[in-house]
């Protein structure tokens, strides 16, 4: 058995490979050789250094301002969704009628596309302001706070779920003999519950931090970045300058090997730090 | 069992690639075999007359056999698109450009066209795009642009007897003090004439406001460069950025729409409130006739819509006429085969010289033409149209230029408009917006060198 495996490795693998490589690996490595090129079309480059790295940072603010805009929306972002989820799913695992139902409608926002939903919290947001005369481009902390709760509305139902598996995984003998020793229902939860689902945080954790990163249609739809580029996230940035200015495309290009450096780092910290909290049962 | 089946099933899959892939290169290689006779691929700018370019392009094939291709760009996503077309080996063969800045973009692409009937036949040769002795971009239509207004609703205003000023017509009007008092005072008596507003909105929605940045920023930008006697510059001193404020404001403040709202609005917004008679002027080209009247509900009179010059409160300003120009240049792809670049120009001769080419430029896409084989009957009958029209042929008018062209680029636009939000929206001052505007012209000027 194991011969033949190995006999017919690369016969099974190889169409894998290849697709692997040409859809993957070689753009990402003629992207990065692209990031230190000046260029219009890709295929005629001219070999620049560095000048694309300093001028990403050197030209105006945009960059870092997106980044900075980024980061606030990924820690609130973050924490607001998972704190939803979590609290979402240990309501609908408590044998409540209709459990069922709530758990559906919950996890529905999550199979509407981006720029759907953006363009839907559009015109509710718009609605809503405009009793106040105010619309979604009027200030930029609009622009911020519909994101927050776009994002809260369209990943917290997808959370919930992963959290309702690890919650039904957590063995009863242990909250039964906590309960039997005396511990409070805070007590259980914060002793035996959370530590038990702490695989399930760190997924969700890693997803909501990284999908906060790497956010581009909820972004485009609902403000576009507007006003004035306040609102534009990192993802809607690098597309800005490589497809909205000539000449600038290498720039764009080397934003995006960057912003590809940042987030790997972040979610690889962020994935230590949570899995050292894992516990066994 | 199972574990079989899924390997069969991803055999299938791996399969249907390699046969879709093989199919894909079967289809190219018989479209190569067919082009001795050279293609045309067109990549339109104007989404709105997509159906029209399709059109002429069935029907060129249909008399000449030529294969043409139309793609239309999604709105402001031109650049995006040409940039991703041309990299392929399926190029456009012509393409479009907005003018001097854009051909600094794409020279490397542009062929010279010098020795063609079609630059032959441009009236005015100063409008093509030259670099040197060649000529790269010919322009393929002539646009005005200024204030529209609803005679209408002017007249019932000037027929008021309490009104604040003394002149009897919307003619009349010759200066900005005179339209801001008309302005100003029809605002107060707005209930009484039935309208929401004197303007429309003053659409400031972002890829809404071209109408401001661009177009309204034009005048200023026209008078700094006759003062000074050129026709570009690195450093923008923003002479008269006054003025624009003056009409500016005049906009914002006497519109159907509250400044801090003007963010949420759209041009085709700003086009239905005049066409259903709730504002009665807004600035806009000729091109925006077809929206008028293709609003449901339009109440405007085809004999009642006319053009106002833009007053900006220059001195001797009664002599300034519409803006009238083109950003729309022609270009051939000079990185395509002798054949196709010979299409390519067969094709656009063919669309301004033939007779159902003409008709259909005229008829269709309602342009005024700016070529010598377009007799005075093959112009487009339009009102707008005809009032660019007459206002070119006004010669004790002074037509102002499109100097937008030279503006340095497209985020220096997005940047003005966004400053223009910022002060419609309160947030921003007057001369915080004009100190970035002459700061990122200079930027942007050095950037896109």
């Amino acid at each position: 058995m194991q011969r033949t495996l190995k006999k017919y490795f690369i016969v099974f693998t190889l169409p894998t490979l290849i697709a692997f490589a040409i859809a993957f690996v070689i753009p990402f490595v003629y992207g990065i050789y692209l990031s230190f090129c000046s260029f219009t079309t890709v295929t005629d480059t001219k070999w620049v250094w560095f000048d694309n790295y300093i001028k990403a940072f050197s030209n105006n603010k945009e960059f870092l301002n997106a980044l900075w805009f980024t980061a606030k929306f990924a820690v609130v972002a973050l924490v607001s969704i998972n704190v939803f989820a979590f609290l979402l799913s240990l309501a609908l695992t408590r044998k409540i009628k209709g459990t069922n139902i709530f758990r559906t409608i919950f996890f529905m926002p999550n199979l509407i596309g981006g720029i759907v939903l953006g363009y839907i919290w559009q015109c509710i947001i718009n609605g809503v302001l405009s009793k106040f005369d105010l619309y979604l481009l009027s200030d930029s902390k609009y622009g911020f706070w519909g994101l927050v709760i776009l994002m809260n509305w369209q990943m917290v139902g997808y959370m919930m779920v992963i959290y309702i598996a690890a919650l039904q995984n957590v063995p009863s003998d242990l909250l039964d003999a906590a309960k039997v020793d005396g511990a409070g229902a805070m007590q259980r939860l914060r002793y035996i519950t959370i530590p038990m689902v702490m695989p399930s945080i760190t997924i969700c954790t890693f997803l909501t931090l990284s999908n906060s990163f790497k956010l581009f249609d909820q972004n485009l739809a609902l403000t576009a970045g507007a006003p004035a580029k306040q609102t534009q996230m990192l993802a809607l940035d690098i597309y800005n300058t490589f497809y909205g200015r000539n000449g600038f495309e290498g720039v764009g290009q080397a934003k995006a090997v960057m912003f590809f450096v940042l987030v790997a780092v972040i979610a690889f910290t962020q994935l230590r730090f949570t899995r050292s909290r894992e516990v066994e049962s | 069992m199972k574990k079989k089946l899924i390997s069969m099933l991803m055999i299938l899959v791996v399969a249907a690639i390699y046969l879709t892939g093989c199919g894909d290169s079967d289809s190219k290689k018989a479209s190569n075999d067919g082009t001795k006779k050279g293609k045309v691929y067109y990549l339109s700018f104007k989404p709105e007359s997509d159906q029209i370019w399709q059109n002429i392009a069935k029907e060129y094939q249909k008399e000449k056999g030529i294969e043409v291709k139309v793609v239309t760009a999604a709105n402001g996503t031109y650049e995006q698109t040409l940039k991703s077309e041309i990299a392929k080996s399926d190029a456009p063969t012509l393409f479009q450009i907005n003018g001097p800045v854009g051909y600094q973009n794409w020279k490397d692409h542009c062929l010279d066209l010098k020795d063609t009937d079609l630059y032959s036949w441009l009236i005015d040769k100063n409008m093509a795009v030259k670099d040197g002795d060649g000529v790269y971009g010919i322009p393929y239509v002539v646009e005005g642009y200024g204030i529209i207004y609803n005679e209408e609703i002017m007249d019932k205003y000037f027929a008021l007897s309490d009104k604040a000023v003394d002149i009897n017509s919307t003619s009349e009007i010759k200066s900005f003090d005179m339209l801001k008092k008309v302005a100003e005072d029809m605002t107060a008596k707005k209930d009484k004439l039935g309208i929401e507003g004197v303007f429309a909105s003053t659409s400031l929605l972002p890829g809404d406001d071209w109408r401001w940045q661009t177009h309204l920023a034009n005048l200023p930008i026209y008078y700094e460069y006759k003062d000074k006697g050129i026709n570009d510059t690195d450093k923008l001193e923003f002479k008269y950025a006054e003025n624009f404020k003056n009409i500016f404001d005049l906009y914002i403040n006497n519109s159907c729409t509250k400044p801090q709202m003007l963010g949420s609005k759209s041009v085709v917004d700003s086009m239905a409130e005049f066409a259903l008679g709730k504002v009665a002027m807004v600035q806009n080209g000729n091109w925006g006739w077809s929206q008028i009247a293709e609003t449901k509900g339009n109440v405007v009179k085809e004999d009642k819509v006319k053009f106002l010059p833009i007053y900006t409160g220059m001195p001797e300003e009664e002599k300034q006429g519409l803006c009238i120009g083109t950003e729309n240049f022609f270009c051939i792809n000079s990185k395509a085969s002798k054949e196709d670049q010979q299409a390519s120009i067969d094709f656009i001769q063919w669309l301004y010289n033939s007779d159902y080419g003409k008709k259909t430029v005229t008829n269709d896409l309602k342009f005024i033409s700016p070529f010598s084989t377009f007799k005075d009957d093959e112009k487009p009958t339009d009102p707008l149209a005809k009032e660019v029209i007459k206002y070119m042929s006004d010669t004790s008018l002074n037509t102002v230029s499109w100097n937008f062209t030279s503006f340095p680029s497209q985020t220096f636009k997005d940047n003005f408009g966004a400053g223009l939000l910022q002060y419609a929206n309160g947030k921003e001052s007057w001369d915080d917006l004009k100190a970035a505007v002459i700061k990122d012209w200079e930027a942007e000027k050095t950037a896109t060198k």
